[in-house]
């Protein structure tokens, strides 16, 4: 039987689409499947890469993954990819994986910090990092312990790291990467609507009449979803519009209708001016009912600080870097900030003091008058001082465009969806602007209907799933709960099944915080997962040198040797995507699961398993006995409880949180994994140092008892069988039906169950009680119920910390490239993707370069107060800067950037601003 | 298709020379013979005259490979069939990155690469402007190209330095999924400088989009046929300054008309 290439392709994406969708395959369409599949195996995963979620098929033979191909049924890229995506098959078999563990070792076999890496048998690693780690956890306790965790974490993984920490060490100092990426939506979501991520889903795209990315480069950090945008507009190219505000031309600006260009941080001022539009000039536009039935205006401090450390020790911090860090505790207010700080009375030259610094979270409800008195100021003349990004653009034409713009969202009857990722989220006010999107939204009454509302999307394939949902944030819970909360804490500890008193109530430190806190020596033993920190933190001199020169243990588990593993003391082997069961969870809510398709290389393992084995080496007298965390806060001895549970002081921690009966109950085999292997439950193949696996179905487990924090909470999420029986499920799964649009009767159940009656319920439980005041301050203690309402923030415009000057007179802003995933580790070792982008250039405006006497293509120093690196130039490509921008991706360790960039944070979300310091440039 | 160890484009350089002719009869002879078949599909520097008028004017000085700073530039071995010597380069190893000052056009000492080629005039004054090369045409496989397969690719466009001038996206709607679009790049042939960049970054296993010289890769259209919706397209009028006729022709039309063959015989 003979099959062309032609009826290959046609027949085995109809077979698997059909499949997928229980639709009955005619037998000859089956046969000839057969035939040219004979030998290989296909089976249903999930792209490696951004937050989109693709679905994808995997084919393995001989135990390798030999091909891939888009999944015609998933419905977010119906067989499509992009070009990371299209290389899924290759990013496991780089020729450098690790394989084995590896140690700093000295001649006579020791562990030594200055000692040259070996390898190590997994028994003996295991040994020197629980040595290392009692001897910091006895002498500082939890709070010396940490783990940098990640949004690229299966959903699985992050959760039995997360209990470890928390229920087994009793530490929160565990933070995923995905503080660098998320962390102010997750703050404008739980502010505005007291719930975590976004209303709508990807479908809302097929249904909008208006795009408008605000800081999202989509069309390379979102592939996919920038290829149903530009479906969308061919669709009906008069009627839908695209806007880009951007503070460079990027590939988004290709399809626009419109593009903006604005001076960095003044998106700020935008929406205000857009809010003001619509407040002063248009009420009309306004849904009075909508905003009366279901919101309240609020407000919070200004004078909150940059995020920056409260003391910067001098032998550490040079004067220059001074310069900078000594604003978190005052600055002087420029013209722009007077004006747009209108409200608070202050004056150009008046010195701010950061009196909130320690309050940055703090709100109040305000009235819809002080609302309106907050965004008198940004008018259209303000705005364009503060915002036109081009110096070569004209007043007058900036100005049009923000008319366009505020008219596009003011129309009455247009869909409009605001799409935003990096550029908004990493950002020195970043959870401000978040709560300014929404503040349009819902002036508009333009939130949560389909094809409207605003969206904020993922960088990573489950920074939703595992950082946010499971919670591998130092202070969350599963489930949006919070270890600050005593009433969370008796949930999870009931849940997890641990003594009253066992939480740690007082959040840990957040991911750069981890290492500011190495290199004041309070943490002096981490263990990094699925995350480069020492490549991916801002002002990176500092931590390597608290990684190398001081007294440490760090622990890098990877798949390939990256800089956080070059300054690691102890490498383990992970196995990586496909070598392992797992989930993942994009940012429509989907959660995406997948089987083992192979055995992992060498002696690499699953973090999984590197956590039970790890949780082997303590017991509950080790952990739970008393610990002294601050003058205020001593955790209580907790074995008593323990006992009364049936627990011994010798038990280990593996046995409690990981073997307990309710979880070894979930057996393997099982008829879910038939025909596939599971290293954690039977050993696999290797059986690496005589493991002979778990005997039960370890992830199977661990998502049950996952779920159960979710489920009736808002979060519900499905069985584990039915996710390998579908494509993905938006949660909240209720009673088997996903949720397409949140807070909408028409779509989620739990409006009715809520606030019977009404069309919307923003029901989300955090922060709805509120005391009230002006725009100054809270002027009354006593709380305001907001049941079932979100809330609209006034949040005004101010500077970024640093700016250009005379000194160092270029803006500086890092990002990501299509062809590279974050640092490189992955996608630089495919050969194909190495060869189409095998190098970080800096791209910088031609007019800048010839003021500089740059050439297109020279190599050039970039230098900022706190390091420098060499790039080449590039004046023509992707990216066109306009005169005092440039631009650097971040993938490439030879062209270390982060070395060169600022780490102040958003005050309130702590996530760092990437996207903006002030560097010189001069020829090398 | 490609053997072990040779490029594509040096493969096709054989089934060009017929499939690795045979040298017997002497290198050097072979090797004149064969320029010609052979150099159609070799890629030369910046500003390099026609071929035949390259080959004469070349003095393989091999200036213009010692100033190339990225190595693009390597000068032919007597063995790959190219006239010995001379400069040229294969982007799918190092593509040109066309430097804003041409070095290697500025070096030559023969005028094989002329500065006329690569300049524009500027307020008066003769620029250089690498963005007037024209070192070849990049054409794009549509069969092989993943964009048309509608993946989310374009890795050519991205890396064309003369983006969205010299490779543009075209957006057309995916009728199987509904729901995408395809994003096909598509080279201009007018702005196209051959810098090869793209063929060099392409990410399939050969490279979906390659560059061939102008004389290979680029059709010609009479003059006798303008673009009636372009005014631009007259240009090519200019061929037409050549006479129509010619005395000798004349001589043929009395000759045609005074030869009396009209009757049977």
């Amino acid at each position: 039987m003979s099959v062309s290439r032609r009826d290959f392709i046609a027949t085995t994406a109809a077979a698997s689409a059909a499949a997928a969708v229980g639709i009955n395959v005619p037998e000859s369409a089956k046969a000839a499947q057969a035939v040219v599949e004979s030998g290989w195996r296909w089976d249903k995963s999930v792209c490696r890469f951004c937050g989109t979620g693709c679905g994808i098929m995997i084919a393995t033979k001989n135990d390798k993954i030999v091909a891939v191909k888009g999944d015609p049924a998933a419905p977010v890229n119906k067989g499509l990819n992009c070009i990371k995506g299209y290389f899924n098959a290759k990013i496991m078999y780089g020729e450098d994986r690790l394989t084995e563990p590896l140690l700093r070792m000295n001649s006579e076999g020791e562990f030594d910090k200055k000692g040259n890496f070996q390898p190590v048998t997994w028994k003996r690693a295991f040994e020197v990092m629980s040595t290392q780690f009692k001897k910091t956890y006895s002498e500082m306790g939890p709070t010396g312990v940490s783990v940098f965790g990640s949004g690229q974490y299966t959903i699985q993984e992050g959760y039995a790291m997360a209990k470890l920490m928390k229920a087994g060490f009793r530490s929160n100092n565990i933070d995923p990467n995905a503080r660098h990426c998320m962390a102010s939506a997750v703050v404008g979501f739980i502010q505005t609507f007291g719930i975590d991520e976004p209303a709508g889903n990807y479908e809302d795209i097929e249904l909008t009449d208006t795009v408008v990315t605000w800081g999202a480069n989509m069309a390379e950090m979102h592939p996919i979803l920038w290829s149903r945008i530009s479906d969308r507009k061919l669709e009906n190219r008069d009627k839908v519009k695209i806007v880009n505000l951007t503070t460079y031309t990027n590939r988004c600006s290709d399809l626009a209708d419109l593009e903006i260009i604005f001076k960095p941080t003044s998106d700020l001022a935008i929406w205000n001016y857009i809010a003001r539009e619509i407040v002063y000039n248009h009420p009309e536009a306004m849904d009075m009912k909508f905003v009366e039935d279901y919101c309240v205006f609020a407000t919070g401090f200004a004078d909150i600080g940059y995020g920056l450390r409260d003391k910067n020790d001098p032998a550490k911090y040079s004067a220059l870097e001074r310069e900078i860090t000594d604003k978190q505790t005052s600055k002087v207010l420029s013209e722009n900030e007077a004006t747009a700080l209108t409200h608070l009375g202050v004056k150009a030259g008046d010195v701010m003091e950061m009196t909130h610094s320690g309050k940055a979270m703090a709100h109040w409800l305000i009235t819809f008058e002080d609302f309106k008195k907050g965004l008198e100021p940004y008018d259209i003349d303000f705005t364009t001082k503060v915002a036109k990004g081009d110096p070569n653009e004209s007043d007058a034409d900036f100005k049009k465009k923000l008319k366009q713009l505020a008219d596009l969202y003011i129309e009455k009857g247009r869909k409009v969806i605001s799409f935003w990722t990096m550029g908004m989220n990493q950002h020195t006010r970043g959870s401000w602007v978040n709560q300014q999107a929404y503040m349009v939204h819902l002036l508009l009454g333009k939130q949560c209907n389909p094809g409207e509302g605003a969206f904020s999307l993922t960088g990573q394939p489950s920074a939703c799933g595992t950082a946010r949902e499971v919670g591998t944030f130092s202070h969350r819970l599963p489930a949006d709960m919070v270890v600050a909360n005593p009433g969370h804490r008796a949930r999870s500890e009931q849940l997890w099944r641990l003594p009253e008193g066992t939480l740690n109530p007082k959040p840990g430190s957040h991911y750069t915080k981890l290492l500011r806190d190495m290199e004041d020596g309070t943490i002096k033993w981490a263990w990094v997962q699925v995350c480069n920190p020492w490549q991916n933190t801002a002002n990176a001199n500092h931590w390597i040198k608290a990684a190398r020169e001081m007294d440490n243990f760090i622990v890098v588990s990877d798949g390939y040797p990256g800089i956080s593993a070059k300054v690691a003391d102890l490498i383990l082997p992970s196995a990586m995507i496909f070598e392992k069961w797992g989930a993942y969870g994009n940012a429509e809510r989907r959660t995406q699961h997948w089987r083992q398709q192979v055995t992992p290389v060498g002696k690499a393992m699953p973090d999984i398993w590197q956590a039970l084995e790890f949780s082997k080496y303590f017991t509950l007298d080790e952990v739970w006995k008393e610990w002294k965390i601050t003058d205020s806060l001593t955790l209580p001895d907790v074995r008593g409880g323990a006992q009364a549970m049936g627990y011994k002081g010798s038990d280990t921690l593996y046995d409690i949180l990981f073997a307990h009966k309710d979880m070894t109950k979930y057996a393997w085999p099982d008829p879910i994994g038939e025909g596939f292997g599971n290293t954690e439950a039977d050993g696999d193949g290797r059986k690496v140092e005589g493991f002979e696996g778990y005997g039960f179905f370890v992830q199977k487990a661990l998502w049950e008892e996952y779920r159960q924090f979710g489920v009736g909470h808002y979060h519900d999420l499905a069985e584990f069988d039915a996710y390998h029986k579908a494509r993905g499920l938006k949660w909240p799964v209720v009673d088997g039906v996903e949720t397409e649009i949140r807070f909408n009767r028409d779509f989620d159940q739990y409006v009715a169950k809520e606030s019977p009656g009404m069309q919307y319920a923003f029901y989300g439980p955090a922060l709805k009680a509120m005391p009230s005041g002006d725009l100054k301050g809270p002027t009354t203690q006593e709380k305001t119920s907001l049941k079932n309402k979100a809330k609209i923030f006034f949040r005004p415009y101010m500077d970024p910390v640093e700016m250009p000057d005379k000194k160092y007179p270029f803006w500086l802003c890092t990002g990501r490239v299509l062809e590279h995933w974050h640092t490189g580790t992955m996608t630089m070792r495919v050969p194909e993707l190495y060869r189409a982008v095998p190098e970080a250039l800096c791209f910088m405006n031609a007019r800048d370069a010839a003021g500089q006497g740059f050439q297109d293509g020279e190599m050039i120093w970039m230098e900022s107060r706190r390091g420098k690196v060499k790039a080449r130039i590039e004046t023509r490509g992707r990216n066109r800067m306009p005169e005092g921008t440039v631009f650097v991706p971040f993938f490439d360790e030879r062209v270390f950037i982060n070395k060169v960039t600022l780490d102040s944070t958003c005050p309130m979300s702590k996530e760092t601003d990437f996207k903006k310091c002030a560097v010189k440039l001069y020829k090398v | 298709m490609a053997k072990p160890g040779k490029s594509r484009r040096e493969f096709i350089l054989e089934i060009v020379r017929g499939a690795g002719a045979t040298i017997v009869g002497g290198v050097i002879w072979g090797g004149i013979l064969l320029d010609n078949a052979a150099g159609s599909l070799v890629l030369r520097p910046p500003g390099a005259l026609e071929s035949d008028s390259f080959l004469a004017h070349c003095l393989k000085c091999g200036l213009c490979v010692n100033a190339c700073p990225y190595s693009t530039l390597r000068l032919a071995d007597v063995g790959n069939g190219l006239a010995n010597g001379t400069p040229h380069f294969e982007p799918r190893g190092i593509a040109c990155e066309m430097c804003e000052d041409i070095p290697c056009t500025v070096a030559c000492p023969s005028g094989a690469l002329d500065l006329g080629l690569v300049s524009k005039l500027v307020d008066g004054h003769s620029r250089l402007d690498i963005n007037s090369a024209r070192m070849g045409i990049a054409k794009i496989d549509t069969d092989n190209c993943i964009a048309y397969w509608g993946l989310s690719c374009d890795v050519c466009y991205r890396v064309c330095p003369l983006m969205d001038v010299a490779i543009e996206l075209e957006y057309v709607r995916n009728e199987r999924t509904g729901v995408h679009a395809e994003l096909r790049p598509v080279v201009n042939g007018d702005a196209c400088t051959g810098c090869g960049k793209c063929e060099h970054a392409c990410v399939t296993e050969e490279a979906s989009i390659i560059v061939l010289p102008l004389e290979i890769a680029a059709g010609k259209v009479g003059s006798s046929y303008i673009k009636g919706w372009d005014v631009e397209d007259e240009r090519r009028m200019k061929e037409l300054d050549k006479p129509v006729t010619s005395s000798e022709a004349a001589e043929k039309t009395l000759d045609y008309l005074n030869t009396d063959d009209l009757f049977d015989e």
